[in-house]
């Protein structure tokens, strides 16, 4: 057996998380009207403002979906997506609302049990709080009370939606409007949760927040909403994970997450992506199409975005920041996996305006097996960006010889005292540095898991360490099967 | 009993001949040079050794500390025992020195049953290999080989070696690159590490690297054959005579 069959057999793990969950659910019929947007209403409660800004980001859409004006410009290929076969909500069944942790159906407990996030606040890893989305609801939120003593509001969006609408009127859309784009506007017309998170001036929110999203049911989408505001002062970490059955079809997710950072506030979201990838023969999988952005409003503040992207069929996703605010800084760091048939067009938008904004970019591709890996990154230096700077680092690594890379930076500047600096590299994962580390004593498949964190290390060190491990274990299985 | 045994060693680098019936014995505590022109196959009987696997084995065997190394995998091979010091060190991005040394060590330990050995434990013990080589504490956490300057990465090849213990290192041109400074320092932690049952197998063109690593016995490798073997001083013979004294009778087979 050669090397590369054999490196190519280490790769070959299963998806773990691919089981599915035997819940009585409510959902609504497949379609796409101004009815069912009614009815998603309805079912959750909402107050009217709700509804009209929904209704008008439906109207936008339809508009959008009459001219076929779904977004063709990334390098990622699928056949067209039947908009009304698709159901948009789905929820577990329940028969009143949930007081505790006690009333969720034990059935879901049990599959974040398996998934590893433990709900039982008793049981939680100090110092993260847990808000875990099913379907298209949140279930359960935990620690909620030594948030609420903090003053830090963290609940699921329909929650926030009730009990703090003033600061979902005034912060909704602001960041990501319902017109962004087409995947935005279909996301705020039929949204059905999400996590949100307010931290009130001058607060450090005293633990990390995080939310887990799972995708359950057949034949529906997933739309979920985040939004998290940082007032004057305030410091919160966050963290999402997401994982989804396997299942022969293909699935839609289509997130929209909205930061407002105000002087002096940072944020920072960190995201391990882990949604049903396909199999290996690229049947299958989610297609993740999220919307993210970030605003730094006030002075000083800052949005960092850490994502470590290993699943889905397909990816297209930007999380970007807007550097309103003066001395204000944007960072984006992050490893996209494509594996088999997976194929990803990731990268970030870091926009200028105010004076002596800073960015960091670093990206790490992966690309194995048929992947294909696309990093596309734009910084934008506005007339009053006056000392803008910007520092970009664009790595690819290929393993085997059937996958991509390719890199699609666009730099606009319009202001001279600017200064942007773009380094860039691609290699390949050589046999050689495999066989130096075999003829140390090390295994080959710790080789290669090495050589690809090493790859990686400017990424996994902002992240927060327990998930920094967990981000190492999980590219390792998503790669088995794939080094040559 | 022999530290290696090889006999009647036939192999290909895609599907080109290149060694042709070697035969060599090695026991403990020996200190073997193996000298040759380009071309003559001395590294890929270095890389054969470490088990390279693009390296197709057509005929003969080789025995390694009592086992049969044409079964083992390269990670076996090395925690058996076999090290190779690399005519061309690999860099390793991201991954710093120690960690990389540590986990290598560890493995081998692991291997043979013994506890691994924990950062500080094991800190201690790399410093002290790593002054042994005259280099800087700087290195431990630099990642691996990258970059490092041509004699830095040799250098740093014998500060492994010298953590790790085998019983038979393998130096493949460990003296190409090297000025003569670099030289006596490589020279030294070699040397130091010499006892009753280590071996060494030093695979140079040169004779320079012999003056400051005595051997016990040299080879000479010509078109994949040894065609002369003796004590150290053949080397000096060679120096002065040239490749094409050692093998009158292969001369029309040379390239």
């Amino acid at each position: 057996m050669s090397s590369v069959d054999q490196i190519q057999d280490l790769t070959k793990q299963e998806y773990k998380w691919g089981f599915i969950t035997a819940v009585e659910e409510d959902r609504l019929p497949p379609g796409l009207n101004e009815d069912i947007i009614r009815a998603i209403a309805v079912k959750k409660g909402e107050p009217e403002f709700m509804l009209e800004w929904r209704l008008k980001a439906y109207r936008h859409w339809a508009q959008l979906e009459a001219k076929q004006a779904e977004p063709k410009w990334a390098n990622v290929h699928y056949p067209p997506i039947d908009y009304q076969a698709l159901s948009y909500y789905s929820a577990p069944k329940q028969k009143k609302e949930l007081k505790s942790l006690e009333e969720v159906d034990p059935e879901i407990l049990d599959t974040y049990a398996k998934l590893g996030i433990p709900l039982h606040e008793q049981k939680l890893l100090a110092g993260v709080a847990v808000d875990a989305v099913f379907d298209s609801v949140s279930v359960a939120t935990t620690f909620k009370a030594k948030l609420a003593e903090a003053g830090v509001i963290f609940c699921s969006f329909s929650e926030a939606v009730k009990n703090h609408p003033d600061l979902v009127k005034k912060y909704l859309g602001s960041v990501v409007p319902y017109t962004d784009n087409f995947f935005a506007a279909l996301n705020s017309a039929v949204f059905s949760d999400g996590s949100f998170c307010y931290v009130p001036k001058g607060v450090r929110c005293p633990m990390e927040l995080s939310t887990y999203f799972r995708i359950n049911a057949q034949n529906t989408g997933q739309f979920e909403r985040t939004l998290i505001i940082a007032d004057e002062g305030a410091y919160v970490s966050y963290l999402e994970g997401c994982t989804a059955p396997v299942r022969d079809e293909n699935q839609l997710h289509a997130a929209v997450v909205e930061l407002i950072a105000h002087d002096n506030a940072t944020i920072k979201y960190s995201t391990v992506q882990n949604w049903y990838p396909g199999d290996k023969e690229g049947k299958g999988g989610i297609y993740n199409f999220v919307t993210k952005r970030g605003k730094c409003l006030g002075k000083n503040s800052k949005i960092s975005w850490t994502q470590v992207e290993t699943g889905s069929a397909i990816t297209w996703k930007y999380p970007s920041c807007i550097l309103q605010g003066d001395n204000s800084v944007g960072e984006f760091y992050s490893v996209a996996l494509t594996n088999n048939y997976q194929q990803a067009d990731t990268g970030t938008k870091m926009i200028h305006i105010g004076k002596n904004t800073r960015s960091t970019i670093v990206s790490k591709g992966i690309s194995a097996g048929h992947g294909q890996n696309t990093y596309r990154g734009g910084v934008k230096i506005l007339k009053g960006a006056k000392g803008a700077r910007n520092y970009t680092q664009c790595d690819s690594l290929l393993i085997g010889d059937k996958c991509g890379a390719h890199t699609f930076p666009y730099i606009e500047v319009r202001n001279a005292t600017a200064r942007m600096e773009h380094e860039a590299s691609t290699s390949k994962i050589g046999e050689d540095q495999i066989f130096y580390l075999q003829q140390r004593g090390i295994s080959k498949e710790e080789a290669v898991s090495m050589i690809i964190n090493g790859f990686c290390k400017a990424v996994f060190r902002e992240l927060p360490m327990e998930f920094a491990v967990e981000a190492q274990k999980l590219l390792g299985i998503s790669l088995e099967g794939s080094v040559g | 009993m022999s530290l290696l045994e090889i006999k009647n060693l036939y192999a290909s680098v895609n599907g080109v001949e290149i060694l042709k019936g070697i035969d060599l014995t090695i026991n403990p505590g020996e200190v073997h040079s193996i000298m040759g022109p380009n071309g003559s196959g001395k590294s890929t009987l270095a890389g054969v050794l470490a088990r390279r696997e693009s390296y197709q084995i057509t005929r003969g065997q080789i025995t390694f500390n009592g086992k049969d190394l044409l079964e083992l995998k390269p990670e076996e091979a090395a925690c058996e025992g076999l090290f190779l010091a690399f005519q061309y060190p690999v860099e390793i991005p991201g991954i710093s020195n120690a960690y990389f040394l540590r986990a290598a060590l560890n493995a081998i330990r692991k291997y043979r049953g013994q506890d691994e050995l924990d950062a500080m434990d094991f800190l201690p013990l790399l410093r002290e290999k790593m002054r042994l080589l005259e280099m800087d504490d700087k290195f431990l956490n630099r990642p691996v080989n990258e970059g490092f300057s041509g004699g830095e990465k040799k250098r740093n090849e014998i500060v492994q070696m010298a953590v790790l213990e085998p019983r038979l290192a393998v130096l493949d041109e460990t003296d190409s690159g090297l000025d003569i400074d670099a030289l006596k320092v490589v020279a030294n932690g070699v040397n130091s590490m010499r006892n009753k049952d280590r071996s060494f197998l030093v695979v140079t063109h040169y004779q320079r690297l012999l003056n400051y690593i005595v051997p016990d016995f040299v080879h000479v490798l010509v078109n994949g054959k040894i065609v002369k073997s003796g004590g150290k001083e053949l080397a000096l013979e060679l120096e002065e005579k040239g490749y094409g004294w050692a093998e009158p009778e292969m001369a029309g087979a040379r390239r």
